[in-house]
């Protein structure tokens, strides 16, 4: 039910920008004002998210640690796994951030008969999750061709290693496929694993049909229903240089990408995804274990009510004595 | 254990299927044997908390204060503006499933709100309806869900049914450690009163007697005395064992159950007579006489009502620093809140071993030292005779505590020191130790009878990995170091194992410490005579 209605809501706003895109009127607010927009939204709302976490205070240091701590010298310290230091953490983090560390632990439990619980390797997910965000970067990076002019070395050496193989014409770029199978297995998996299908809001179904969409039309475009390229480029110069244009030859399937790409860059803030940023504020991950070494401070620590040892003294004063145990006041 | 109790052949048919359904529906159904009773009056009185009164789980009438929803929306707002944690873990989650199958409460009973992630989406989905626009505008599409009483007792009935093990947040791809949310949706539950005996009444008894079971200064006395005379018997020496010694080098804190329970005793023994035999000049406190600390499963403030006993007693007698037991969450406060809540000990040393001279660099602001630590040490520079031997009856397997392992990362000292005391010893499949260590499932607070049933749940994946060692190796004792596990985990293994006893390791080096002086040992510390010499022969 969610994912049908995600979907169905993803699909009248592609048809919205499809239609948007042919109607004059309509081709400054589609291809200039929403992206412009959309930009807006993302910055002012990233930076919103982040500050508004930054605010909260950490108040106590409490990694997760997923190895040995640093005790005596001759054992040995989990350096990566239960970091002590500030390289330590970094180095931590950057497994976490970039090769999605704690994922690659994934196991499956499967109860058997006896009963007998056993737990078999699971990695399809990190893999899924792995290939789409290198992907997407990827893309991403790619894309710089439209934005610059001339054209950066890395992002024309970017394109010809992900072209390599030189599958087809135009060349098959590796991480086009990659992006719409990992996608492909990430929406898959939902309709399918009966805990993630349960788990799985409107949000969920409604951010993977976005990135379907967006990374969808934008294969189109490349391998079957070629736009005006050089329109293209004169469009998105004419966004980053702030000389807005639309150009009569882009239109229909273009329109439907970048309303997408605007719709999702600016549903961002509000939503999950902002875990790109989050991640690396997690407590749990990007503090080190040194917490006997080094003291952390509570900004909001206050005075709370104790028993100290003079009231319990009084109170059990008798009893202490009788028992013939050292006293403060005999 | 409780008779209702199904027999684990009925309790191991597990339907993993999630229900029709939809889980935003908040009703809960108390059913006997899956949730614990409520604390009762005079505790909470006694601590000056919030709403006390009669009443129990299964009520339909919770006698909330009248005003209860805004108490918790105020609460939720006041701890996002506190806790980075509580309010990255509300926004941040993407829901890919990866904690589902890692709660022991999830294998153990396929309820899927005791996934991690659904049990966070309980008091996210409320989050998302009163503290974001989305959820303020689109409500259930959103994920945003309304605060009701119902909502209120499903929030009970799964945050009473999470130990606060972390075992989620090793596999969280951004560490959302559901630890944290429990101990907030704790935190909230206690402001209007809903909270469990079994937690609220250790607590109480803690501020007042100074240990969580209540025992008053003589009982403490009488104990080790008791102690002290069961070392004679077995050992033909008599230790020291000085309590609130003013000047001592140490004090000496563990958790009350090293001395007023079974099987936690034997390794009270075991700690005694090591310190007589390195000639400890150390001290016990009746007053800070609980390491253990069930604040932590109360609310942060409570945890340092409880905690700031042990830093006023080290003061008070003058010791230069702390020398800690065997103990799970004790540890996970002492190594990660204890400074911070009461701190900073400048009154303390850093703490140095008067025997080895090993300055323990490691807690050199804390000024606590945790007993595996400053053992493995003792051996690791030849300070003690041992003969293993003396444990060739046990086959031993350890179990690492949830806190110890994930909370502080202490897992070498405990192999080290098991290795050096005895010639068994025999891992659990790596899926269920370490990092990845299973709760015993009755953690937290949740280790009471009446809730037998979802402790028996929770303990499975931690039963079958004893299961598969006994099978394999023979194994026949559950070594862990913590009091909890140590209480609990003799139900858990005898449910779902049978023949495997449970205890603490410096049980095991008690049984090997060849002490100056010592009569010849014919039984062990449980009183179990050893085998003939000649069975002995491998030793």
């Amino acid at each position: 039910m969610n994912a049908l209605l995600s979907l169905i809501v993803v699909l009248v706003l592609g048809a919205l920008a499809y239609a948007g895109g042919s109607v004059e009127g309509l081709r400054t607010l589609f291809g200039v004002i929403i992206p412009y927009a959309a930009i807006l939204t993302f910055l002012a709302g990233v930076a919103y998210r982040v500050v508004r976490w930054a605010l909260s205070p950490v108040p106590f240091r409490i990694p997760t640690t997923c190895g040995q701590q640093k005790t005596l010298p001759w054992i040995k310290a989990g350096y990566l796994e239960s970091p002590y230091t500030a390289l330590g953490v970094t180095l931590r983090m950057a497994l976490e951030v970039l090769l999605f560390r704690s994922l690659f632990r994934n196991t499956k439990a499967e109860l058997r008969s006896g009963p007998q619980l056993v737990y078999g390797e699971n990695k399809y997910l990190w893999l899924a999750a792995l290939a789409f965000h290198w992907s997407f970067l990827i893309i991403f990076l790619r894309h710089l061709r439209f934005f610059m002019q001339p054209v950066p070395a890395f992002v024309n050496l970017l394109s010809d290693a992900d072209g390599f193989f030189q599958i087809g014409a135009p060349v098959l770029y590796l991480t086009d496929v990659f992006v719409l199978a990992a996608l492909a297995y990430l929406l898959w998996r939902r309709f399918r694993d009966p805990q993630v299908r349960y788990i799985s809001l409107f949000t969920d179904y409604f951010a993977l049909f976005v990135l379907l969409g967006l990374t969808g039309t934008g294969v189109l475009m490349r391998y079957f229903f070629r736009p005006d390229i050089v329109a293209v480029k004169e469009l998105a110069l004419g966004l980053v240089t702030f000389t807005p244009a639309v150009p009569a030859q882009v239109g229909g399937l273009f329109f439907v990408h970048l309303f997408l790409l605007s719709l999702l860059i600016a549903y961002l803030p509000f939503s999950k995804l902002m875990h790109f940023a989050g991640v690396f504020l997690s407590p749990t991950r990007n503090l080190a274990n040194n917490n006997r070494m080094k003291r952390h401070v509570n900004p909001w620590n206050y005075p709370v009510k104790v028993h100290t040892y003079a009231e319990w003294e009084e109170e059990f004063h008798d009893k202490i004595k009788a028992a013939g145990l050292p006293m403060e006041k005999e | 254990m409780a008779e209702q109790t199904p027999k684990p052949e009925e309790l191991s048919k597990i339907d993993y299927h999630p229900p029709k359904k939809g889980w935003m529906d908040p009703h809960v159904e108390f059913r006997k044997g899956t949730y614990c009773y409520s604390a009762l009056p005079k505790n909470l009185q006694y601590l000056g908390m919030p709403n006390p009164r009669e009443w129990q789980p299964f009520d339909a009438d919770w006698k909330l204060p009248p005003n209860w929803k805004q108490i918790i929306l105020d609460g939720m707002k006041e701890r996002l503006e506190k806790y980075r944690s509580f309010r990255l873990f509300m926004d941040i989650c993407v829901r890919c499933g990866a904690c589902a199958d890692k709660c022991h409460f999830y294998v153990g009973s396929g309820d899927p709100k005791n996934m991690p992630v659904l049990r966070a989406e309980l008091i996210r989905s409320i989050y998302r309806r009163y503290f974001t626009p989305a959820g303020k505008m689109f409500g259930p599409l959103a994920g945003g869900r309304e605060l009701t009483e119902e909502v209120i007792k499903e929030w009970f009935y799964y945050f009473y049914q999470c130990t606060e093990c972390r075992r989620c947040s090793v596999f969280c791809p951004y560490g959302i450690d559901q630890a944290e949310i429990t101990i907030i949706g704790r935190e909230l539950l206690n402001l209007i009163g809903c909270n469990i005996n079994w937690v609220i009444e250790p607590v109480a008894n803690c501020f007042r007697t100074g240990n969580h079971l209540g025992i008053q200064p003589h009982g403490f006395k009488d104990s080790i005395d008791f102690a002290v005379d069961e070392i004679e018997d077995i050992t033909g020496i008599r230790v020291e064992a000085p309590i609130m010694k003013k000047g001592a080098e140490i004090l000496f804190v563990m958790p009350s159950a090293d001395y007023f329970a079974s099987p936690h005793y034997y390794t009270l023994l075991g700690y005694l007579m090591l310190f007589h035999e390195i000639g400890l000049d150390y001290t016990m406190s009746a007053f800070a006489g609980e390491g253990g600390n069930f604040g932590l499963f109360t609310s942060h403030e409570m945890m340092k009502r409880l905690n700031a006993k042990i830093y006023e007693e080290a003061k008070r007698l003058k010791v230069k620093w702390i020398l800690g037991g065997e103990c799970g969450h004790m540890w996970r406060v002492a190594h990660q809140y204890m400074n911070t809540l009461n701190g900073p000990p400048d009154f303390l040393e850093v703490p140095v071993s008067p025997i080895t001279g090993t300055r323990f660099e490691n807690a050199k602001s804390t000024k606590m030292t945790h007993i595996m630590e400053f053992t493995a040490d003792l051996i690791h520079n030849g300070k003690l005779k041992l003969d293993k031997s003396r444990n060739d009856h046990w086959r031993v397997t350890h179990h690492d505590p949830c806190n110890v392992a994930r909370g502080m990362g202490l897992l070498e000292e405990p192999r080290y020191v098991i290795n050096s005391v005895c010639n068994h010893f025999y891992e659990m499949p790596e899926n269920t130790i370490r990092e990845q260590t299973f709760c015993c499932g009755s953690g937290a607070g949740l280790g009471t009878d009446e809730n037998m049933e979802m402790r028996m749940r929770g303990g499975m994946p931690r039963g079958n990995a004893v299961k598969y060692v006994k099978e394999k190796h023979g194994v026949n004792l559950l070594t862990t170091i913590c009091a909890i596990d140590k209480a609990t985990l003799p139900a858990v293994v005898d449910y779902w194992v049978g023949g495997v006893e449970v205890g603490g390791i410096h049980e095991l080096v008690g049984n090997a410490l060849v002490m100056k002086g010592e009569k010849e040992r014919t039984a062990d510390l449980r009183g179990t005579p050893f085998p003939a010499k000649e069975v002995k022969a491998h030793a």
